[in-house]
């Protein structure tokens, strides 16, 4: 359930903040129904908001969208949204967990606090990207990411409607690549169908 | 070996002597969740690895409750999810108000946000003075906050825009004295509310109760600890009462689901059946 045997990667996680529903539409809308490993993503949206995102993005894309839920398996072909106003985070045997622990650098959920349980959990078989958004959320994740064998991905700040999350994310690490976003899906499907 | 997969064995040999040593018991936490905080704890603790700080939390009291401060400190917040105190409101308390007087455990009552808003939300229903509320958690030092009643003043804005989507009938500040930076919850709220070092991993129960508060803390446990802790709540709760957990905390496939029903869909507020013949 936790990915394909044919792929060395077990899972993506992805962030985004400012102009991340048009980007999640992009990206996510991209993927194919059968992509073959669970994405896990942390979106800043309003604490208050319900899960419309999820919603939303299940109606418009091939691949499954819903919000997780504590305990499920990270399951291929399926895209986890982080709940409003809880952290997301995935456990070694890929089960998802949810926290409510402080709000880090004012965000919860928290980009990095994803994808250093992602990093912890699935060392070099890990994908994670940071999109468009304002501050620096997902830079220290990413950087744990790279540090435990992973690899980054980057949205081209140039083409970004806010540009210092992923700018801040250049910063921290050096990415393996950086990409305009109409070219993260099929990166993404690259990565995760080459043996 | 890379530096987290050492990690991770040395955190598992330093809960176990802390099982071992001072009987709590951590090694059926959530493992992301506890690994975050210790690692935030060690950042601070001034030891460079946990093997290190082992000898000093196995060995000194004052080092392990060091420790366990830091790894047991829940956050909430007052009126948290709003639509969920609304429905408490409208849908529970008039069962409540049937009783003569009303028995409720706040399980992980962390440093009190919610057990004064229950207190609040039941004065305002009329149940003043035939209310007692139980408010239990494992940190003596959060319960030591929560009993003073002393919030930040800078969070009263949040806390009243949140009781007036909740369905707050007064004024919200009438609740609280503000002093300098401070806010402190009056005394007829904080005389109804006993607070007490309760550790639910270890803990047995606390008598009937016709309503359990336990929001956000199972979230933390894996499942053989949280079918613990359930059975707990069950015992404790008469048939008829009410079980309210966190909005992402489902009792789906747990072992007593079958004794319970939920209320109002989404807002995880659980009835248990009168029905005996649905006991295990």
């Amino acid at each position: 359930m936790t990915g394909n045997s044919q792929s060395k990667f077990r899972a993506v996680v992805v962030g985004v903040s400012s102009g991340g529903v048009e980007a999640l539409k992009q990206v996510i809308g991209s993927l194919p129904g059968d992509f073959p490993l669970p994405v896990m993503v942390v979106a800043h949206i309003s604490p208050e908001a319900d899960n419309g995102l999820a919603l939303l993005l299940d109606d418009l894309c091939a691949i499954r969208v819903k919000e997780a839920d504590e305990l499920e398996k990270a399951a291929a072909g399926t895209v986890f949204l982080a709940p409003p106003n809880y952290h997301l985070q995935v456990e070694k045997d890929a089960t998802l967990s949810l926290s409510v622990d402080p709000p880090v650098r004012f965000a919860r959920p928290s980009v990095d606090v994803l994808f250093e349980a992602a990093a912890d959990a699935f060392g070099p078989a890990l994908i994670g990207v940071v999109m468009t958004g304002a501050g620096c959320d997902g830079s220290e994740g990413l950087r744990r990411i790279k540090e435990a064998g992973g690899i980054a991905v980057v949205q081209d700040p140039a083409g970004a409607v806010a540009d210092a999350m992923p700018r801040s994310a250049i910063e921290a690490v050096v990415p393996d690549y950086i990409v305009p976003l109409e070219r993260i899906a099929p990166l993404l499907v690259r990565l995760a169908t080459e043996p | 070996m890379d530096p987290e997969e050492l990690f991770d064995i040395e955190m598992r040999l330093l809960l176990n002597g802390v099982r071992q040593v001072y009987g709590h018991d951590f090694t059926d936490y959530s493992e992301a969740s506890i690994r975050r905080r210790i690692t935030h704890w060690l950042a601070t603790s001034g030891y460079g690895t946990l093997s290190e700080a082992q000898a000093s939390i196995l060995r000194d009291r004052e080092a392990f409750d060091s420790l366990l401060r830091s790894i047991t400190v829940n956050v909430s917040e007052m009126f948290r999810d709003p639509a969920f105190f609304q429905t408490l409101r409208e849908q529970v308390v008039p069962h409540l108000k049937t009783y003569p007087f009303v028995k409720i455990w706040h399980a992980g009552c962390a440093s009190g946000e919610e057990a004064y808003s229950l207190a609040i939300l039941l004065e305002e229903e009329g149940l003043k003075g035939r209310f007692r509320m139980y408010a239990t958690d494992i940190n003596n030092e959060v319960l030591q906050n929560a009993q003073e009643g002393i919030f930040p003043l800078k969070e009263m804005q949040k806390y009243t825009r949140n009781y007036q989507l909740a369905g707050g009938r007064g004024t919200f500040s009438d609740y609280y004295l503000a002093r300098y930076e401070h806010a402190i919850m009056t005394k007829s709220l904080r005389d109804q509310i006993v607070f007490a070092s309760h550790n639910l991993a270890v803990d047995s129960d606390f008598g009937e109760m016709h309503l359990i508060l336990c929001r956000n803390v199972l979230i933390y446990f894996k499942p053989t600890l949280k079918e613990r802790v359930l059975r707990l709540f069950d015992t404790c709760l008469i048939p008829g009462g009410f079980l309210c957990l966190g909005l992402k905390e489902a009792l789906d496939g747990r072992r007593i689901a079958p004794r319970y029903a939920e209320t109002v869909p989404k807002m995880r507020i659980y009835r248990k059946s009168y029905d005996r013949e649905q006991s295990e």
